[in-house]
């Protein structure tokens, strides 16, 4: 089964037809690197995916079950508990972190598994000390987030959205905000959630980085899927345009 | 009149103003944030009406509309109101300064970044826990020190509790002056307004203090 099927997604805001008929299916396992031009819709399609826009036409299901479909050429809904249990399969990791600057560390980490997931305290805890091993922040539990730098932050927001277990971790642009130097600690990672079969989506300008990370890429313009196939395929793909934006960003 | 006859008098209308000014912060701080989600409401009518509602109590003098609530019952139904006067006192600052606080409320709210939210939403928190957990703490940060400024406001203003009559501090010390034909209360009135108001600013300090382990 799919673990996230998307078919036929459309979006408009106003006149602007943002995503003009997108579908894809990401299957448990596997790493699909999303590429493409700023502007071509890359984020409104990882914000219809992850609930937080509402598309516009088309359907949405994550391991079979619809969180929207259309019904008389209009887009509905599941009801809010659907959704609410459909929300827990997946996990984002936004452009610019989005961490809680009231909380430390730990507590950005464990506040969702204890007051949204209803974990004990001892285990949301001992999760996070885990998580926060394997990230390579474990003297960072007590820092609060304006204390870290870019990197740091970014792993600790990867942290906060893995210690809910998701089956799929959507990543939107994560070293578009930080330094080059900082950059390699956090796609670090993400290569060693590849390497433990983590499900993933990345949206990415990071081109040599989606090439060995990646099972399969999707190279969007104007809100349309242009390309898609493995990256030795899409690396060495004969289309023009596919061609001149590898070019630009290698 | 002695010093001393004249510390005690002013020593017992302090005890009346410190009075309007905490019921009216227990009063106003809530219905404020009240306003403000009025005032922010999806709801065209009731945000309309809010705003209206606001900008007619920070619009007009708080004199006249402590008048308007003391007086108000006596000219429409015709009724005395007996032991009505500290009630209207105190009805009419707190809702004064929850329109004043409202904005306040309203300006901190809709400084959050929206990311708050969407990072809220996507880790499953509902729009209570949202609020309550994550968007309040960062607002009551942000908002010390225009509520400081209100609140150092408030001290001087119910002084005009003057206007109905109300036995407060400042009304006791222009009787008293007028009596004594000498403007020596109403200066140690002065001195005790300012007291008050160093006391005011060293407990929101401490609050400043005490939010800011973060940035
Ligand atoms: N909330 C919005 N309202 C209006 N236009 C938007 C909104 N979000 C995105 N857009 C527009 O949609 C287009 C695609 O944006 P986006 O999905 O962010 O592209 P990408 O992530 O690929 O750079 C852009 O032209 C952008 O200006
Ligand atoms: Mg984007």
């Amino acid at each position: 089964m799919n673990l996230l099927q998307i078919s036929h997604m459309k979006k408009s805001f106003g006149t602007l037809d943002v995503i003009q008929d997108i579908s894809l299916t990401v299957t448990e396992g596997e790493v699909l690197a999303i590429i493409g031009p700023s502007g071509s819709g890359k984020s409104t399609l990882l914000r219809c995916a992850t609930l937080l826009e509402r598309m516009d036409g088309g359907s949405l299901s994550y391991l079979g079950e619809k969180a929207a479909w259309e019904e008389d050429g209009r887009c509905v809904y599941a009801n809010k508990n659907e959704l609410k249990a459909i929300q827990k399969v997946f996990g984002l990791v936004f452009q610019n972190f989005n961490l809680f600057p009231h909380y430390s560390v730990i507590k950005n980490i464990t506040d969702a598994p204890i007051n949204v997931n209803k974990l004990p305290r001892a285990a949301a805890y001992e999760q996070a000390e885990q998580l926060l091993g394997q990230l390579g922040l474990r003297d960072k539990a007590d820092a609060y987030p304006y204390q870290l730098s870019g990197g740091q932050q970014q792993r600790v927001s990867i942290a906060r959205a893995l210690a809910l277990n998701p089956k799929l971790l959507f990543f939107d642009e994560p070293t578009s905000a930080l330094d080059p130097e900082l950059t390699g600690e956090v796609l670090k990672v993400i290569r060693q959630l590849a390497r433990s079969h983590m499900t993933m989506v990345i949206v990415t300008h990071e081109m040599q980085f989606a090439r060995e990370v990646s099972d399969r890429i999707i190279f969007m313009e104007q809100g349309m899927i242009q390309a898609e196939g493995t990256p030795e395929e899409i690396f060495h793909s004969d289309r023009e345009r596919v061609k001149e934006f590898i070019g630009k960003y290698n | 009149m002695s010093i001393a006859t004249m510390l005690l008098q002013l020593g017992r209308g302090l005890i009346v103003t410190v009075e309007i000014f905490l019921l009216t912060l227990l009063f106003s701080l809530p219905l404020g944030l009240l306003f403000s989600f009025g005032r922010m409401s999806r709801n065209v009518i009731i945000r309309n009406l809010t705003k209206i509602y606001i900008s007619v109590m920070r619009g007009t003098p708080l004199m006249l509309q402590l008048i308007v609530v003391y007086f108000g019952p006596f000219y429409i139904f015709r009724i005395g109101l007996e032991g009505y006067r500290f009630t209207a006192v105190i009805i009419a600052f707190s809702l004064n300064y929850a329109a004043y606080f409202a904005e306040i409320y309203r300006a901190g709210i809709e400084s959050i970044p929206v990311g708050q939210y969407e990072a809220a939403k996507v880790l499953g928190y509902g729009k209570g826990q949202t609020f309550l957990r994550i968007i309040m703490p960062q607002v009551i940060k942000r908002i010390i020190p225009p509520v400081t400024n209100e609140t150092i406001t408030l001290v001087k203003d119910t002084s005009l509790a003057f206007v109905v009559s109300q036995a407060e501090m400042f009304t006791l010390a222009k009787q008293i002056a007028a009596a004594e034909s000498n403007i020596m209360a109403l200066m140690v009135a002065g001195l005790f307004y300012y007291v008050f108001n160093l006391f005011v600013a060293v407990i929101m300090e401490r609050l400043e203090k005490a939010s800011s382990y973060y940035r």
